[in-house]
């Protein structure tokens, strides 16, 4: 495994089965009445939080906490960034008090990466931008496989805001690994730029009519669109958003029985998903958040603790 | 200081004159006065260049570069900027109006056209804005800066684009008056705001960064072609950065329009696949393309359709580019390297002889300019500013050697052929073996 975690380029198939795996015996420790292993006592990490985060920030904190490590929490908005400090000045201060890893969200793509250039701890990209959010896409690939089974060869629809969203460009890597056929599907203005290459390349379908393809779907991942995007003239209404790409009444029960859906949080209920889909017995919403906290702690165990064996 | 009346009598010996053979040339008191075999010279001589091997250019004159002074003397100043000037075989540079205070009255002209001339390496001529503050909104004081003892001829607001057509059209038919001509920063800013940094394309959507579409660049371009048209005035398009604005210009320069285009040495070498990394030493305005436009770019610079290059020289601080890509300052330097890049990817590649170096980097950029004592001919009578360059010379690019104070250099650790040896300033030597004299 690769020292960082900066993108999901960065694990391979082997690399990510590790992981998951590992977080299975993670999550039955969160099921334990006395949660907390012994494996990273004396190490410290930072969550450096440059954008606000209230679930992936607290989820790192519970996982490192649970693995006996020292979670500092530093939020970046209010420090000397916001006076304009340098981003690789801010990073080497904090990386000087002696930390052993950065868990990293920022709102600008490439963060993670170019603070990895910057110090010798290691960096964990807790999302960047618009480009990646590693560790969600794998607590996605953690769910689904919990309820479904091996992914080789299944159908993951992912339906959204997908120019704006971090998580897609996490999916997508990360899906293709481990062998699931993809379709992203939005409005043409809500696809990433060179979507068409890109899809060729990547081996993805694209679409723009999401009920061609919810009926042949193993997994639904409905992303968050967020309201000030039509000002951007992204689309025209909410109404004619959530007639074309909302996840519906309708359109629930147009899947199929074993189909799930996933949505990575936080959700605008009416807009993009229907109450009735987001609390349906087929929906993995709150399934992804438990997942997240084992999940984190197997990335943590195994870029701190290396491939030792488990407490 | 008045130029040309130093008394001095400086002989290059053997140069090969814009490529079209081997002379001596004697420059007396600034000018050029003896050209032929000259051994032994009919005069005294104080001085002489061995330039066996070398090519003789006329001076070389930059359209396009940012000296920062006043405002931000940690990143250049006109002192510093002049030296890297000099070292890359310029004569003549036009300094942006992009500084603080903005270049938009005739007093502020004044002042960079005396700083250059104290710093004494390169005609320094400056680009008065076409509006107020950059603001975009109210027509800076042109007249008055182009009667003032600075003579502005060419106005820009680069940094930003004169994006109201109103204001655009006015700028162009006001400057009339004066033979002046608008440099435009082609950016439409509601297709590319002050965000957009990357190419829009498929790298762009993979790395999330805000797109900065080649549209955005080429609407302007089409827009002001015609609105030259209308007003019978002169437009220049700085930083060419797209094959659609090349296309857009060849069609209006075929129907005679008075447009003019430059291209920045980065956009003839470097591409888009450079940001994969995230490191901001790439970011540019408007930003590196594919090797599609790379190659639309060298082609119309190598068929005229673009006319100058220019080198866009932006020195930064070290930590205005420490910071995250988006968030990172545009701009690369480009004084120092422009001669060896061209000469690698133009000249290399056989698509530029020397005399056509000789006419984008000097002839061209300094009739544009309306510089009079630049851009001319190697001959008896003219004027001696002249650029030896070594063909031969491979150089490694090295950010720590510039003169410039500033380090956000794109050219680090490459190995470019072709390099400045020597630069003569109304004839004395600026530069001699590529250091200065």
């Amino acid at each position: 495994m690769k020292r960082h975690l900066l993108s999901m380029n960065d694990l391979d198939k082997q690399d990510i089965l590790t992981i998951l795996d590992t977080a299975e015996s993670m999550h039955d420790v969160q099921r334990r009445e006395v949660k907390k292993l012994p494996t990273l006592r004396g190490r410290t990490v930072v969550n450096l939080f440059f954008e606000d985060s209230t679930r992936t920030r607290s989820s790192f904190e519970i996982a490192g906490k649970w693995l006996s490590a020292d979670m500092i929490n530093i939020s970046g908005k209010g420090s000397s960034t916001s006076k304009g400090e340098s981003l690789r000045d801010t990073v080497r201060v904090v990386a000087a008090m002696g930390v052993d890893g950065f868990v990293i969200r920022h709102s600008a793509s490439g963060a993670a990466q170019q603070v990895s250039q910057w110090v010798d701890a290691v960096v964990i990209n807790a999302g960047d931008g618009l480009h990646e959010h590693p560790t969600q896409a794998l607590l996605d690939a953690y769910t689904m496989r919990q309820r479904l089974g091996d992914l080789e060869g299944l159908h993951v629809a992912i339906v959204g805001d997908l120019t704006h969203s971090r998580v897609v460009r996490s999916n997508l890597i990360c899906l293709k690994a481990l062998g699931a056929r993809v379709t992203v599907v939005a409005p043409p203005t809500l696809m990433p730029s060179g979507i068409d290459t890109w899809s060729k390349s990547e081996g993805f379908d694209t679409s723009y009519d999401l009920d061609a393809v919810l009926p042949t779907a193993d997994a639904v991942m409905m992303l968050r669109v967020q309201r000030e995007r039509m000002n951007g003239g992204f689309f025209p209404t909410e109404r004619e958003y959530t007639v074309g790409y909302g996840l519906t009444r309708e359109r629930l029960r147009s899947l199929q029985k074993h189909t799930v859906i996933c949505h990575p949080g936080p959700m605008n209920r009416g807009l993009e998903i229907t109450a009735d889909a987001a609390d349906a017995a087929q929906s993995l919403i709150l399934d992804q958040v438990s997942a997240g906290v084992a999940v984190r702690m197997s990335v943590l165990y195994h870029l701190f603790a290396g491939e030792g064996s488990l407490a | 200081m008045s130029h040309g009346t130093n008394g001095m009598n400086l002989l290059i010996k053997g140069a090969d004159l814009t490529g079209s053979g081997r002379q001596d040339v004697l420059i007396s008191d600034g000018v050029i006065t003896e050209i032929g075999t000259l051994d032994p010279p009919a005069k005294s001589i104080d001085q002489t260049i061995e330039a066996d091997g070398l090519i003789a250019l006329p001076g070389l004159v930059d359209l396009h570069t940012h000296l920062r002074e006043p405002g931000r003397e940690d990143a250049e100043t006109i002192a510093s900027g002049s030296a890297a000037a000099a070292i890359g075989g310029f004569t003549a540079i036009l300094a942006m109006a992009n500084t603080n205070p903005v270049t938009d009255t005739a007093e502020a002209a004044e002042r960079v056209l005396d700083l250059g001339r104290l710093a004494g390496l390169v005609d320094v001529q400056p680009v008065g804005a076409v509006t107020k503050g950059l603001a975009g909104e109210e027509l800076a004081e042109l007249g008055l800066m182009a009667h003032s003892r600075a003579r502005v001829r060419v106005f820009s607001d680069d940094g930003k684009c004169v994006h109201d057509a109103r204001v655009m059209r006015r700028a162009l038919e006001y400057i009339r008056a004066f033979g002046g001509v608008v440099s435009q920063h082609a950016q439409d800013p509601m297709l590319a705001d002050h965000n957009a940094c990357c190419h829009e394309g498929e790298l762009s959507g993979r790395l999330g960064l805000p797109g900065w579409p080649g549209v955005a660049e080429e609407v302007i371009v089409a827009r002001d072609v015609m609105l030259a048209r209308h007003t019978g005035s002169r437009v220049h398009i700085a930083h060419v950065s797209t094959a659609g604005s090349v296309e857009v210009i060849r069609w209006a320069k075929a129907q005679g329009i008075s447009v003019t285009a430059e291209v920045t040495p980065h956009h003839l070498m470097l591409t888009t696949d450079l940001l994969s990394g995230y490191d901001p030493t790439f970011k540019v305005n408007p930003p590196l393309r594919p090797m599609e436009d790379v190659e639309m770019l060298r082609a119309a610079l190598a068929d005229g359709t673009i006319d100058a290059v220019a080198t866009d020289h932006a020195p930064h601080a070290r930590h205005e580019k420490e910071h995250t890509f988006i968030n990172a300052a545009f701009g690369v330097l480009g004084l120092e390297t422009a001669l060896s890049v061209v000469a690698d990817v133009m000249v290399g590649s056989g698509l530029l002889d020397w005399a056509g170096v000789a006419q984008v980097m000097s002839v061209h950029p300094a009739r544009i300019a309306g510089l009079a004592g630049h851009g001319r001919p190697i001959a008896v009578g003219e004027p001696a500013n002249l650029t030896l360059v070594d063909p031969a010379a491979t150089v490694t690019v090295d950010r720590e050697a510039s003169l410039s104070l500033s380090r956000n250099n794109p050219w680090h650790g490459r190995r470019l052929t072709g390099a400045v040896h020597a630069t003569v300033l109304h004839g004395q030597p600026t530069v001699l073996k590529g250091e200065l004299a």
